[in-house]
């Protein structure tokens, strides 16, 4: 680690605009950890002569006082967002080599406010996933180990990429996405911060769909002042997607007053799920206890559906996933394989294209709607959705915010939960209920486990409002004060 | 089980996804587990209740109905794994 790549966002912006450094320097240093960091595969795709050429650009426009917001910032981009001519993936062989010929909104917004592209970063195929073992590159690794074993631990997942590059200081920050978890879960695992925002604050375009109705980006940092910085260059309506609202972006920022004196903070007695390690307990107490003694007020609330949130979820993505992925057939893009008709060149195609979480998720999405199921299966789910969303609503009525563990252990090995799906899936529990009901969610690292692992808290906050979220995530920030990093062992021969 | 052998084998067919016969009995069994494990929904009552359409209350924007792109032939089937003259290029359909 350099002292350039030790600098946050915030930091790094202030150096820049101070041109105490240039962008070309910072940009070069990032490069060279990335470089370094192959025991890790996080970057899938690293793009040097695009980082270097928008440097130089950035360099430019601070000489000429045209700086944009994240001038001269590199950052990592999560291989879900669509990125004009350079390779995306998602991180699946049936996308082969598809190099699109537009770009996502949101990369879009970031490079127009000046930020640079350093690479692609790696993430479960499809972002189907909550530890990046389903990519087609290989599982990317967590840069932290437990104190009590050299075993390679995940990076959560899907955005594992995301999170694993900032946590080892391979990129200021990253885009991730977060459909039940993706952006959270993640952070919670590499002691960094994730923040998914309300359904609709960021554009959906030019992203590689999984299921529309829950997807949405958001940044992956190392604060949640530069997840305020990031996001504010994120959001915004878009033409392009219909979903994405038409309301003002207000100056993120502007929110960290310090001050949560009076507000209310909601404890859903739900989430003290059975088998609950006292760990986890144990820092979700200490949470509490911040908030409160920055004057927080500490309110019991019942979210009674939270159980069926994972089982909804469960009928709701796939069903949707099996959908979008329907473009998928060897025609348009991607990978075609040779078959005797169209029909057995679709099927062999898509045989060879998935992988097998998203051939099963494909395959129950396509049976959870099918004539005869369709209600048993999706309307019921739907339904369940609509409970979960009063649930919360209710809950609101009450409390201005609400603070749960984000998951439900720490990063676990590598190998350990991948033959095993529904093990997997419950890494999601306390995320889920936020992407059913659109909310805005935050996981900031709040402590380390017995063997020396972050740990994250979860903040949800109410619809649209960001604001008091980031507000009190970095009241949280401040109060937990954690400032522990992993030791470098990936750039060792 | 609740997905047998055969269903695996129908909705791999509507999936349009090849399964071989040896892929049947693990499938069959994973998504078993999992849809078993969904079966929990029924504990709760829905009936009068309406399923979600919409997770943010939003009005769909209306915009005009004009082309604003053209001539994108080139870009459109740059990554076809197979296109001919601008066109995309598929098994023959029809004898």
């Amino acid at each position: 680690m350099t002292e350039l790549t030790k600098l946050t966002l915030a930091e790094a912006r202030t150096k820049l605009a101070a041109k105490e450094i240039t962008s070309v320097e910072l940009t070069e240093a990032h490069l060279a950890a990335a470089k370094a960091s192959d025991k890790l595969n996080a970057y899938v795709t690293l793009t040097p002569e695009v980082a270097l050429e928008m440097a130089a650009a950035s360099d430019a426009r601070i000489a000429k006082g045209e700086a944009g917001p994240l001038e001269g910032l590199p950052l990592g981009v999560k291989d879900l967002f669509c990125t004009n001519g350079v390779r995306t993936t998602a991180c699946s062989n049936i996308l082969d080599d598809f190099t699109p010929t537009y770009e996502s909104t949101v990369t879009a917004n970031l490079w127009a406010d000046g930020a640079v592209m350093l690479g692609k970063l790696n993430n479960d195929e499809f972002a189907m996933g909550s530890s990046n073992e389903t990519s087609r590159f290989g599982p990317c690794v967590n840069p932290w180990k437990a104190s009590d074993s050299d075993a390679n631990l995940v990076p959560g997942g899907s955005s594992g990429g995301s999170s694993a590059a900032v946590a080892a200081h391979l990129a200021l920050g990253a885009t991730a996405t977060d459909t039940g978890g993706s952006i959270r879960q993640p952070a919670s695992f590499t002691g960094t911060v994730g923040m998914k925002p309300t359904y609709g604050r960021c554009s959906r375009w030019g992203t590689v769909a999984f299921a529309s109705s829950l997807d949405q980006a958001g940044p992956i940092t190392r604060s949640v002042r530069d997840a305020a910085i990031m996001l504010k260059s994120m959001a915004g309506h878009d033409e392009k997607d219909t979903t994405s609202v038409d309301i003002d972006v207000p100056d993120y920022e502007a929110a960290f007053t310090g001050d949560i004196r009076g507000l209310k903070i909601g404890i859903p007695k739900e989430y003290r799920v059975e088998g609950m390690s006292d760990e986890i307990e144990k820092l979700w107490t200490q949470g509490i206890a911040w908030l409160k003694s920055a004057g927080a007020e500490i309110v019991d609330v019942s979210l009674p559906h939270t159980k069926y949130a994972l089982p909804a979820y469960y009928i709701v993505a796939p069903a949707e996933a099996s959908s979008n992925l329907a473009r998928y057939d060897g025609v348009r893009y991607g990978l075609r394989v040779h078959g005797d008709d169209i029909t057995d060149m679709y099927e062999k195609t898509r045989a060879e294209g998935f992988g097998d979480e998203v051939r099963r998720r494909v395959l129950i999405g396509t049976y959870v709607l099918s004539a005869g199921y369709y209600d048993a299966y999706y309307i019921k789910a739907q339904k369940i959705r609509t409970l979960i969303a009063q649930d919360f609503k209710q809950a609101y009525e009450k409390v201005d915010l609400l603070l749960t563990p984000t998951a439900p252990s720490p990063a676990f090995a590598i190998g350990e939960k991948v033959n095993d799906p529904l093990s997997m899936y419950l890494n999601d529990v306390f995320t889920v209920p936020v992407n059913l009901a659109g909310l805005p969610g935050i996981s900031l690292p709040a402590g380390l486990s017995s063997n020396g692992l972050p740990l994250g808290l979860q903040l949800i906050g109410r619809t649209f409002d960001e604001e008091t979220l980031l507000r009190a995530a970095g009241v949280l920030e401040e109060a937990a004060g954690f400032s522990a990093e992993p030791s470098i062992w990936w750039t060792e021969a | 089980m609740s997905v047998d052998e055969n269903t695996v084998r129908r909705i791999a067919k509507l999936a349009r996804i090849a399964v071989t016969e040896e892929e049947l009995a693990p499938l069959s069994k994973d998504l078993s587990t999992i849809l078993d494990w969904v079966e929990q929904l029924g504990e709760v009552d829905t009936d009068h209740v309406p399923p979600m359409t919409s997770v943010v209350e939003m009005e769909i924007k209306m915009r005009e109905d004009i082309v604003r792109h053209d001539n994108l032939q080139k870009q459109v089937t740059q990554n076809a794994p197979q296109s001919e003259d601008g066109f995309f290029t598929v098994p023959k359909v029809i004898e």
